[in-house]
């Protein structure tokens, strides 16, 4: 008994099994996300989504991996051959990375590190690498737009990103993610960081190239973007599996440092079960938030996009920054951190609506004739 | 003295072939962008992969058989075709038409404009990006219409259902109540889809100011229908020359100020709006009687003579050029396309803008590849 506990403390084995549950439970979250979005998706269009494989259509993820994994794996004659059967990786992999730094639960991570905001930024940065060499390397004109514009896309929007997430770590006065959770006890972020988590999500929703951010992939204009030489296996890693998975990563991040993590306003020490249940409570509700405007919302520009983020997200990052310092170095109470926020935010929410708004309906001659 | 020239990194504009398979291009379209970064400099249009001959073949018909190839030219608006096809003979035959036939005509032709700008505003969002949202609400309003189309008609899409004369038979007992509960239904429609799009910040950045014609560069491309009512002219052949019963409806035509993407999608909004006006008007007056003519000879042998018949389609003016030399089957038959001509304006459109805007441009022109080609 006590060889078998040595051999679990081994670092190399404790790190192993650490990775593995994490990677069946990633492939888990995959699958599931590509079923629950198909279903709720579905039914904000009124559809039932998939029905037949199974009772209610559980089992279509299943057929769907069966159906990627038997296609054939098509390759351009003229793609450049490295570059092309390396791209999914690339993207895929840091994808993947991120989910090391994560907390799960209060005592449950496969490395609790200590600038693991930090890691976690840096790394979740990198797919943007797999979008461009997939788009270079498939030679395809639609693919070399898309991957130009996911490029400039996901480049950008890092910097009020990560400055919101400064911000935030400012109040926290930590870049250690369980710090962080703990900081926040019963009232999370979110309550003080109104503005900030405006930031963080609108940058989390461009991250993940989805609607109103899918220019990179702009199905009705380049017909899928970097992927669209894709097919099969290929096509499953560098776009299912990658955004699934950053999908997964970014709200976990999102519910850990915004939404209090493990911690709810009742009270502690409820367990760790109790704990899992409410960081994937919190990840899903993000989940779904993201799914719901998938669902509704038009597509942006690519001019429009580069403008909303260098033009209004990053000003307001750097306003949400300059008033948590003040407040900060004034020591005011945190209920004015709330008001400064929350004010700046309906500024800023005001000045989309009023440059925007139409005024009035479409002009209407009536010409009456004898009957 | 020997001045270096100064070389920037040298760019080249790439060739962007859009369709004929592409989601943007709703149909067989073909247009070859030349881009510089995302602007689009220069734009090619390839049209005639669905061309069917069908005036060539409707020369090989008589002239009721001819009529099915409207259906298949216009296939989204086929009772306005249909109507267009059928007055048209019917003027050059002399054939006096009853009164509750214009009627059943008026109703399904605005009920099928209704269906055709749904079929418009769904495809233009998924244009703009909308995750098939507006696409699966004006679908199932659509098909609220389509049931009731193939009930009368018995077909879903070809209904050849309209004849010189009249129509080919009586509309079922509960056809007025049926219609009365879709003109309810559809009010209830647009006002959804309106609510979840028009007003869309998104929407509106997309749009506004995109693709903008300006009302005499409309009437010189030859512009009809939305697109050029959109543009501030307010040219509506249902007014400017009624035809059928349409002097005894009151109803507003929709006019644009700006001619731009934003303004065509409002016009065909409103239009619809209308169209559910005329239709509780023609529900009201629809007389009962006869449907076809008493003594409609079996085969129609018109005089010899031209005729053009030209009427409001939800695409603009669409127009039937009918010779006859004596005989069962018209000499010549040539159909004036009103999205081939809108299309023409295509270039002046869609050239300074981004490659994102060519495809909303592309899709507010509302074209229907079998109407253009033939």
């Amino acid at each position: 008994m006590s060889q078998l506990g040595d051999f679990f403390d081994n670092v190399w084995v404790d790190a192993f099994w650490r990775l593995l549950v994490v990677l069946v439970l990633m492939v888990v979250v995959v699958l599931v996300l590509t079923y629950v979005e198909r279903k709720v998706i579905g039914r904000i269009q009124m559809r039932l989504g998939p029905m037949r494989t199974g009772p209610y259509g559980i089992l279509q993820p299943i057929a769907d991996m069966i159906k990627v994994l038997l296609k054939e794996d098509l390759r351009p004659a003229t793609a450049d051959r490295v570059a092309f059967e390396l791209a999914p990786f690339l993207a895929f992999v840091p994808a993947f990375l991120v989910l090391v730094a994560i907390p799960f639960t209060e005592g449950w991570g496969v490395r609790v590190l200590s600038l693991g905001l930090l890691y976690f930024i840096a790394v979740s940065g990198l797919p943007v690498l797999g979008y461009i060499v997939a788009g270079w390397g498939s030679d395809n004109k639609y693919a070399l737009l898309g991957a130009m514009r996911s490029a400039a896309q996901l480049i950008s929007y890092e910097v009020p990103f990560v400055l919101a997430v400064l911000a935030l770590s400012m109040l926290a006065g930590s870049l250690n993610l369980v710090d962080i959770v703990e900081r926040q006890g019963r009232v999370p972020f979110i309550v003080w960081q109104p503005l900030g988590f405006f930031i963080f999500l609108t940058c989390v929703i461009s991250d993940l190239t989805r609607r109103p951010f899918d220019t990179a992939a702009a199905e009705s204009e380049l017909v899928g973007g970097p992927w669209i030489e894709f097919s099969g296996i290929r096509w499953s890693i560098l776009y299912a599996l990658t955004e699934y998975t950053s999908m997964f990563a970014l709200t976990l991040l999102g519910s850990l440092i915004f939404l209090g993590g493990w911690d709810w306003p009742l009270g502690r020490d409820l367990g760790w079960w109790w704990q899992l249940i409410l960081i994937f409570t919190k990840t899903a509700s993000l989940i779904l938030f993201i799914m719901w405007a998938t669902a509704t919302f038009p597509r942006v520009r690519v001019d429009q996009l580069m403008a909303f983020c260098w033009k209004l997200l990053l000003p307001l990052a750097l306003v949400q920054i300059f008033l948590n310092g003040l407040i900060l170095v004034y020591g005011w109470p945190d209920w004015t951190l709330l008001l400064t926020s929350g004010l700046a935010l309906a500024v800023a929410g005001y000045v989309i609506y009023a440059t925007l708004r139409v005024r009035g309906p479409v002009r209407t001659i009536a010409l009456r004739s004898g009957a | 003295m020997v001045v270096e020239e100064e070389r920037d990194l040298e760019t080249i504009d790439i060739h962007v072939n859009v369709g004929p398979q592409h989601p943007a291009t709703h149909g067989v379209f073909r247009m070859v962008l030349t881009v510089s970064g995302e602007k689009v400099v220069d734009v090619v249009p390839h049209i005639g992969y669905m061309h069917r001959g069908a005036e060539k073949l409707s020369e090989n018909m008589d002239y009721r058989q001819a009529l099915i190839y409207q259906d298949r030219t216009e296939y989204l608006a086929q009772f306005n075709a249909e109507m267009c096809y059928v007055m048209a003979v019917e003027k050059l035959a002399g054939i006096e038409v009853p009164e509750r036939a214009e009627y059943i005509r008026v109703i399904l032709a605005e009920l099928n404009r209704i269906t055709s700008h749904y079929m418009f505003v769904g495809a233009f969002a998924t244009d703009l990006g909308v995750y098939g949202t507006i696409f699966t609400y004006a679908f199932r309003e659509r098909e609220y219409i389509q049931e009731l189309f193939e009930s009368v008609s018995g077909d879903r899409m070809m209904y050849g259902y309209f004849r010189p004369g009249g129509v080919v038979w009586d509309v079922s007992a509960d056809f007025k109540e049926r219609v009365r509960w879709l003109c309810k239904q559809t009010r209830v429609g647009i006002n959804d889809i309106e609510r979840l799009l028009t007003r869309n910040e998104i929407f509106v950045a997309r749009c506004r100011d995109i693709g903008a014609i300006a009302a005499e560069d409309a009437i010189d491309y030859g512009l009809s229908g939305p697109m050029l009512r959109a543009s501030g002219v307010p040219v509506d052949l249902r007014r400017e020359e009624p035809y059928s019963i349409y002097d005894r409806f009151d109803f507003d035509i929709p006019v644009g100020e700006r001619g731009d993407v934003y303004d065509r999608y409002l016009v065909r909004m409103e239009e619809m709006r209308q169209s559910v006006r005329i239709v509780e008007q023609a529900l009201e007056q629809m007389p009962e009687g006869p449907v076809l003519p008493e003594k409609l000879p079996r085969r129609l042998r018109p005089p010899l003579g031209e005729v053009y018949m030209r009427t409001e389609n939800p695409r603009g003016e669409y127009g039937i050029y009918l010779v006859s030399k004596g005989g069962e089957k018209p000499y010549r038959l040539k159909i004036r396309s009103s999205c081939f001509c809108n299309l023409m304006a295509l270039k002046e459109m869609v050239v300074g803008h981004y490659v994102a805007d060519a495809v909303i441009i592309l899709g507010s022109v509302d074209i229907v590849l079998g109407e253009v080609d033939r």
